[in-house]
């Protein structure tokens, strides 16, 4: 038996949560949220390739707030398996050998379940390297989940105990800090947006939001590419502060974003009439939405010049207005996770590691939590920003 | 008879001195020992205007009269200074209107009928068709706007831009090709204070960035002792040298007048009174004009000092030949300005009032209030600033942070961007004015809407960077904190607090100089 905390199916309090939102956050984490702390049956590895992980730190990502507060569409809903323990950005022990991996490895998980890891044929995704794009998230001997964390069978990072499978781990080199560790799969969806955002030398670059994702994927542009300037949108000033650490050249508040990318692209800016929001003719050539909410879209969409790139980063929430797709001719691209092979021809993991090892990261993990102290995490996480603090993870060992 | 300007020293029997703020004043009490700077009174305005005009046209310095330079078939091209002045706007008829019509009197009677009118605005924004209105007067407007013969100049229309060369100082001297090409350039001239007319008139007025950028720039600013004499001045050297230039592919016809310090009038009469000597009937309309603006909405207050047209009586009209026609000019303005002062202080202080020459009919923000404080007022010497070296200035501004977006577009994204980074002119010139003056945005609303230029909001900075290099502390009583701290001053809730603030630097006991205008004073600081 093992101590974890549990998603499980409650429309009563999905629709609660959905019609609180971000009102009464206490709500949130409080009796509207379907999570529980709970004592439960230890997952099992019983398969060739899987072993069991004692996760050490286990962090909140924005999408499992998503859940909690109910803002992730029902679309999700035919991809996870309820219950489920959440929790995809770990760093963790190994309990067990896992082939070449001795136990006791630290290791970082690549969450996405894909064909290897469900003993199915590689679907077109698997095989071609695109391992997030993995068509076979339901079927196999897993339950369905389209990621570790989102899957009844597997456990997640925030119990005291998950299986995975060979195929999604990586060891952590020993110098590396479990703090370093811990970000490394959200560093990898980074590399993997940046990538996917395929900036040309000189280009223009804007980052809407600067929580960790806006903050990595700066950091992964301006690592892995090379774009010319970047303008990361951040609200808060440790925000500020660490958006231009991590490589921003310009950092604009939300309400100054027209006139910031007008300024740094000489666009033109247009005021329709009737209180319509305004827009750029002209802009940056890559926009990069890192929040998904709608208002972040919206922006993005209206600064991205004619023919340029959209790249939709943080999980859409929708009801964004498309018109500037369709009259500036806008390339809107999405990106989940990480893969297997990126353009770069390493998998994401690879890169991330390699980056968590060099960048300043150090403090980004601002609050550590046993999982006991789970509603003042969330809550934590639901204001990070406002406190200064980029993640929050949960100190699973202490629990 | 009018009276000179003099300068008084606070002492018990003194009652409290009226300070301008922004868009209201106050009454403020000075420290005992206070010297009290109040401009003069307005000397006598010339009775008949008409006959001023022409004596001046036919009777010119140094040219021939202007009907003999007139003749059928020529091109003549009358420019003419913009909005920017004077300070207040003038009652109907303006000067320029009246210069402007015995002009084209004098035109048609020659059988001149190729005329063009030019408000020289230079990287100033576009006039509205009716302030366009308000200085040439209805009859002119009608007869030559619809046809497309009045017209703001246009800086960033290349083609109808000629280049007329370099000055021994490699100088570029770019002007409106109109201009250029005429026959004759007559240009009419609104002189209110020492620094404008001259070759400033058209070597400035009607020049482009790539002109305007040899003078406007902060080594030259900061180098020009003060704007308020041209010869003093490294702008004025080297738009005289422009002049030079100019002079020798145009012909040039210079009208100036100059102005009197009837500047209120009506229920406004008090604030060009000194205090002392206010009647019943001032103290009346002080104090009823004080509690209406208090209580007026923001909105109101703007449209009351706007709406204010101020009386100015003509004291000289010159023509001809600009350099004869200019000392005439500075003769005539000094008579009315100059203001002996002996020896420099510890502290200045000024009261920053609602209007300047960059937010006619629009809001003056805080950019602005800091050049119309420090670049104007600060510059309002001759000989040395009225502060020593390292001494302290204190303003008095709300300084809000309100821009139009309709008019400085470019200021608030200097305010926001530029002054974010750097306060130090030079810093900001070398990192971002190229970009700002190419920026294709400000030139579209420069050209197409009523904004000004995207360079503008620097050359307000370069303006106040000799009183940047020349100050010690610079403190601005009742100012927006953010404002004030994001161009690198500090603010104080009064008087007494902003002379603690300065105490480090002239002392407790510090000596300290008011500045009482407007109207407008240039303190002559032996």
């Amino acid at each position: 038996m093992m101590l974890a905390l549990e998603m499980y199916r409650s429309p009563a309090k999905y629709l609660a949560a959905k019609a609180v939102r971000g009102r009464i956050p206490g709500m949130l984490t409080g009796p509207a949220a379907p999570l529980r702390l709970v004592t439960i049956n230890e997952p099992k590895a019983e398969r060739d390739g899987w072993a069991r992980i004692r996760p050490i730190l286990s962090g909140i990502c924005g999408s499992d707030l998503g859940m909690v507060t109910g803002s992730t569409k029902l679309y999700f809903s035919a991809v996870v398996s309820l219950p489920f323990v959440p929790g995809h950005e770990i760093v963790g022990e190994l309990l067990d050998d896992c082939e070449d991996l001795p136990r006791g490895t630290r290791v970082v998980m690549d969450s996405v379940l894909t064909c290897a890891a469900r003993g199915v044929e590689p679907c077109d995704g698997c095989s071609s390297g695109n391992t997030n794009r993995c068509d076979r998230i339901t079927v196999g001997h897993v339950a369905p989940g389209l990621q570790t964390g989102f899957c009844q069978d597997t456990g997640g990072g925030w119990g005291n105990l998950l299986v995975a499978h060979r195929s999604q781990l990586y060891a952590v080199p020993d110098g590396m800090s479990d703090e370093r560790a811990v970000l490394v799969e959200p560093l990898a969806g980074a590399v993997h947006a940046a990538l996917r955002a395929n900036v040309q030398p000189g280009q223009s670059v804007l980052v809407s939001g600067a929580g960790a994702v806006g903050l990595f994927a700066t950091l992964a542009l301006r690592e892995l590419t090379q774009a010319g300037r970047i303008t990361v949108v951040a609200k808060h000033a440790k925000q500020r502060e660490l958006a231009r650490a991590f490589g921003a050249s310009d950092v604009v508040a939300p309400d100054e974003v027209f006139r910031g990318v007008r300024r740094s692209t000489g666009a033109f800016r247009l005021k329709p009439e009737f209180g319509a929001p305004e827009f750029l003719l002209g802009g940056v050539d890559v926009a990069v939405d890192a929040v998904g909410s709608k208002d972040s879209i919206d922006t993005v969409l209206r600064v991205t010049k004619a023919g340029g790139r959209v790249v939709l980063s943080g999980m859409p929430a929708g009801g964004a207005d498309l018109s500037p797709v369709w009259f500036r001719e806008l390339e809107v691209t999405g990106t989940y996770a990480s893969a297997r092979q990126e353009p770069n021809g390493l998998p994401a993991f690879e890169t991330a590691l390699e980056l968590a090892g060099r960048a300043p990261l150090d403090g980004i993990v601002g609050a550590r939590y046993p999982l006991y102290r789970w509603r003042e995490a969330l809550d934590h996480a639901h204001s990070a920003g406002r406190l200064g603090t980029v993640k929050v993870a949960f100190d699973v060992r202490a629990s | 008879m009018s009276r000179p300007g003099f300068v008084l020293e606070v002492d018990d029997r003194t009652p409290p001195l009226l300070v301008h703020n922004g868009e209201g004043f106050l009454l403020e009490r000075f420290p005992q020992g206070t010297r009290v700077v109040y401009p003069p009174e307005a000397l006598p305005a010339v009775r008949d205007v008409d006959e001023a005009i022409q004596n001046a046209l036919l009777n010119p310095i140094d040219s021939e009269p202007l009907p003999e330079l007139l003749r059928a078939g020529m091109r003549l091209t009358i420019a003419f200074d913009d909005i920017s002045l004077p300070l207040p706007p003038m009652k109907k008829p303006d000067i320029r209107q009246r210069v402007i019509e015995a002009v084209l009197e004098l035109a048609a009677q020659a059988g001149v009928d190729d005329v063009e009118l030019i408000s020289a605005n230079a990287l100033h924004r576009r006039l509205t068709p009716n302030e366009l209105r308000e200085i040439v007067g209805e009859r002119v407007f009608r007869s030559f706007f619809p046809d497309g013969k009045l017209y703001n100049f246009d800086a960033e229309d290349t083609a109808n831009l000629t280049h007329l060369g370099l000055t021994r100082h490699g100088e570029d001297v770019e002007i409106s090709k109109r201009a250029a090409e005429s026959d004759l350039l007559v240009y009419v001239n609104v002189n209110l204070v020492a620094m404008d007319g001259g070759h400033k008139s058209t070597s400035i007025g009607l020049a482009s960035y790539k002109s305007l950028k040899h003078h406007h720039n902060s080594h030259t600013m900061i180098h020009s002792r003060s704007f308020m004499d041209h010869k003093a001045s490294k702008m004025h050297h080297s738009a005289w040298r422009m002049g030079e230039v100019l002079t020798q592919h145009v012909k040039v016809f210079q009208i100036e007048t100059t102005l009197n310090n009837d500047i209120f009038g009506g229920p406004l009469e008090f604030l060009q009174k000194r205090e002392w000597e206010w009647s019943i009937k001032d103290q009346a309309s002080m104090l009823g004009t004080k509690r209406a603006l208090a209580a007026a909405p923001a909105k109101l207050r703007h449209k009351i000092f706007t709406d204010v047209r101020s009386n100015y009586g003509l004291t000289g009209i010159n023509a001809g030949a600009i350099e004869p026609v200019h000392e005439k000019t500075i003769e005539a303005v000094h008579r009315q300005h100059l203001v002996e002062v002996q020896g420099q202080s510890d502290v200045a202080i000024m009261g920053v009032p609602f209007v300047g020459p960059y937010n006619v009919n629009s809001v003056m923000n805080p950019i602005l209030a800091a050049c119309m404080g420090l670049g104007y007022y600060f510059n309002s010497y001759r000989g040395n600033p009225v502060v020593r070296k390292d001494g302290a200035v204190i303003l008095y501004h709300p300084v809000d942070y309100e821009f139009s977006q309709l008019h400085h577009p470019s200021y608030v994204d200097f305010f926001e961007e530029v002054l974010a980074e750097s306060t130090d002119p030079a810093t900001i010139e070398a990192k971002f004015e190229k970009q700002y003056a190419e920026d294709p945005w400000y030139i579209h609303l420069y050209r197409t809407s009523y904004a000004y230029h995207g360079v503008h909001p620097f050359y307000m900075w370069y303006w106040i960077s000799h009183a940047l290099d020349h100050c010690g502390d610079i403190v601005w009583v009742g100012g927006n904190r953010r404002t004030v701290e994001r161009m690198g001053f500090r603010s104080a809730s009064t008087l007494q607090d902003a002379l603690e603030m300065v105490s480090h630097s002239v002392g407790r006991s510090p000596s300290i100089t008011y500045l009482h205008n407007p109207p407008h004073l240039l303190a002559d600081v032996r």
